[in-house]
């Protein structure tokens, strides 16, 4: 299963420069990232090239961390693309909480990372639909 | 197990007729040996020799921290400094720390008391004792550690801080008790929790915490998470640090070793002695120290006294766990809240001790109280809308709790201030 490190961050100034910072000079390399904020905390969603060591690292410097699973699919790079993927996780009942993409693509394939309800049956239902996943090695070495 | 029977079970009598004769000598000794107080009982016309009965206390001048800092550092001293072969200091959040002074026979009734705090939590010769309170200025860790040799234990004097060093010897001393204050207690559970290392191989089995206060149910998440019988020690550096006070196993209120530290309770706003059994503040006056004796020293800790016989055997009077402090009481809008309050509060939701810190401000006329909450591991969720719902619902437990309404704002780990291991849980940036 796919790992993605999430952190907890005051809506502060100079706390995202800080987080970057730390990661840096703990030498995590980031793949993707994404930001959910309310006007007072954020959590920052990270995929890295070693979840388990940034984990430990984070915490080492006192960030709250925690893994959470997470999905990685590929979609045809098209307008249109994403949605027809989502239609058929609609259809079987699953729904994302949330989600968010690659910039770069892999062949004529654009990447995506998703949260979903059930991540078991979600990956049942790419499977039964010839959806393309990222493992985690490829996504972890890109 | 009661380190001394004769006066830890002495009969209210007996008890009563030995600290009228200690008041009458300490009236004295203050009388003569301390221009500061001769001044304050010439003011209300007592002269030594006009105590007759324990309730003449009752017509005597209180001490206040004021007090204190007005006569920084030894004005308050009845002995001279040759005398005096020890001095603490506790922290002051505004200018100069209030000082203490030991003589050596203080010291020695400092070690007896907390000998007998100790032995109340089931420790004797045979126990290893860790002591993670603060060593230096802050009575805390000497407190113990005097206590911990006198009942011939053997001592570890760690200090505070280094957790993952304060796990590996307890691990490899066989420590069987820690003292420290609760927060910390909580924090090297987590540590412990985190550490993969094994609780099994682990010998303790009791703790003495105090130095901040902390509730009930933050004793029961203590004892959960280290599986050990948590106590309460009590005390404070003006009247001599760690070992006023400490509960027994029958958790009917901490034990006050009143033949040394005569408590009273009175009404903060009235200054009337209050009648057994009634809430109000804690009041102490030392009967036998020697280098800095305090009349009716003002606490400003709230309790209750009992003297009705303890389950355990003990007829020393009892004071219920402090409820907060007449100095922390904020007034918000009218309504009186203790800070221990909203801790009782967090204390549902997670399964540790929360770091937390009130925060008030006037807005205008309205006084408004954010309350930032240190966000821990077991209540981190990955999503916006879980912590929001977390946030929701303390500020509903808050609001039916307090009777008023707080902004709850999470804050990231270690965001929120502490001091000496005590967290700062109250700043008033009102003007008013």
């Amino acid at each position: 299963m796919l790992k993605q490190v999430s952190l907890f961050l005051e809506n502060k100034p100079g706390r995202l420069a800080h987080v970057c910072r730390v990661m840096a000079e703990e030498d995590i390399n980031i793949r993707a990232l994404s930001i959910a904020d309310t006007t007072d905390f954020g959590v920052l969603r990270l995929i890295v090239d070693n979840p388990e060591l940034a984990e430990e690292r984070l915490k080492a410097r006192g960030f709250l961390v925690s893994i959470t699973d997470v999905v990685g699919i590929k979609v045809a790079d098209r307008p249109g693309g994403l949605a027809d993927a989502l239609d058929q996780l609609e259809k079987e009942g699953i729904s994302v909480e949330y989600m968010y993409a690659f910039l770069g693509k892999c062949g004529d394939q654009a990447m995506v990372i998703l949260r979903l309800n059930d991540n078991a049956k979600g990956i049942e239902v790419i499977k039964k639909c010839n959806m393309e996943f990222m493992t985690p090695e490829e996504v972890y070495q890109i | 197990m009661i380190w001394n029977q004769h006066i830890e079970c002495m009969s209210r009598e007996e008890m009563e007729a030995l600290q009228l004769r200690r008041l009458q000598e300490m009236v004295d000794r203050i009388y003569y040996n301390v221009p500061f107080y001769r001044r304050k009982l010439q003011e209300v016309g007592f002269m030594p020799g006009d105590v007759r009965h324990l309730s003449d206390l009752g017509k005597l001048p209180f001490t206040t921290k004021q007090d204190l800092r007005d006569n920084y550092p030894f004005g308050i001293f009845a002995v001279p400094m040759s005398e005096v072969v020890r001095v603490h200091a506790s922290s002051g959040t505004t200018g100069k720390p209030t000082v203490v002074g030991y003589s050596r026979k203080d010291l020695d009734n400092w070690a007896e008391v907390t000998a007998r705090c100790l032995y109340m939590a089931n420790t004797d010769r045979q126990g290893v004792v860790q002591v993670a309170y603060g060593y230096g200025l802050f009575t805390g860790g000497l407190g113990i550690h005097g206590g911990a040799e006198r009942i011939g234990a053997s001592v570890i004097p760690m200090s505070g801080g280094n957790t993952e060093k304060q796990l590996m010897l307890m691990e490899d001393f066989g420590t069987t008790l820690l003292g420290c204050t609760p927060s910390y207690a909580m924090h090297m559970a987590e540590v412990l929790e985190q550490s993969g290392m094994d609780r099994s191989r682990f010998k303790i089995k009791y703790g003495v915490f105090g130095a901040e206060p902390w509730s009930e149910r933050m004793r029961k998440q203590i004892e959960d998470h280290w599986q050990i019988k948590a106590y309460d020690i009590y005390g404070l550096s003006e009247i001599m640090g760690p070992g006023v006070a400490n509960d027994c196993d029958a958790r009917k209120g901490l034990h006050i070793h009143e033949d040394h530290f005569y408590p009273e309770i009175i009404d903060p706003s009235t200054e009337e002695v209050l009648p057994e059994g009634e809430k109000g503040e804690l009041v102490f006056t030392t009967f036998t120290k020697e280098a800095f004796p305090l009349l009716r020293y003002r606490t400003r800790d709230i309790t209750t006294l009992h003297r009705e016989p303890c389950d355990c055997g003990r007829t020393l009077v009892r004071m219920d766990k402090i409820t907060g402090r007449s100095d922390d009481m904020l007034i918000i809008r009218g309504v009186n809240v203790f800070p221990t309050q909203v801790e009782s509060v967090l204390l549902e939701f997670g399964e540790t001790a929360p770091h937390y810190q009130l925060i008030v401000e006037r807005e205008g006329t309205l006084d408004k109280l954010t309350i930032e909450v240190e966000l821990s591991s077991s209540l981190f969720s990955d999503t916006v809308t879980g912590l929001s719902k977390l946030e929701s619902r303390v500020r509903r437990r808050i609001d039916s709790v307090l009777g008023i309404s707080a902004d709850i704002r999470l804050v990231e780990p270690g965001r929120v201030p502490r001091f000496e291991g005590k967290s700062k849980r109250v700043i008033d940036k009102r003007e008013i």
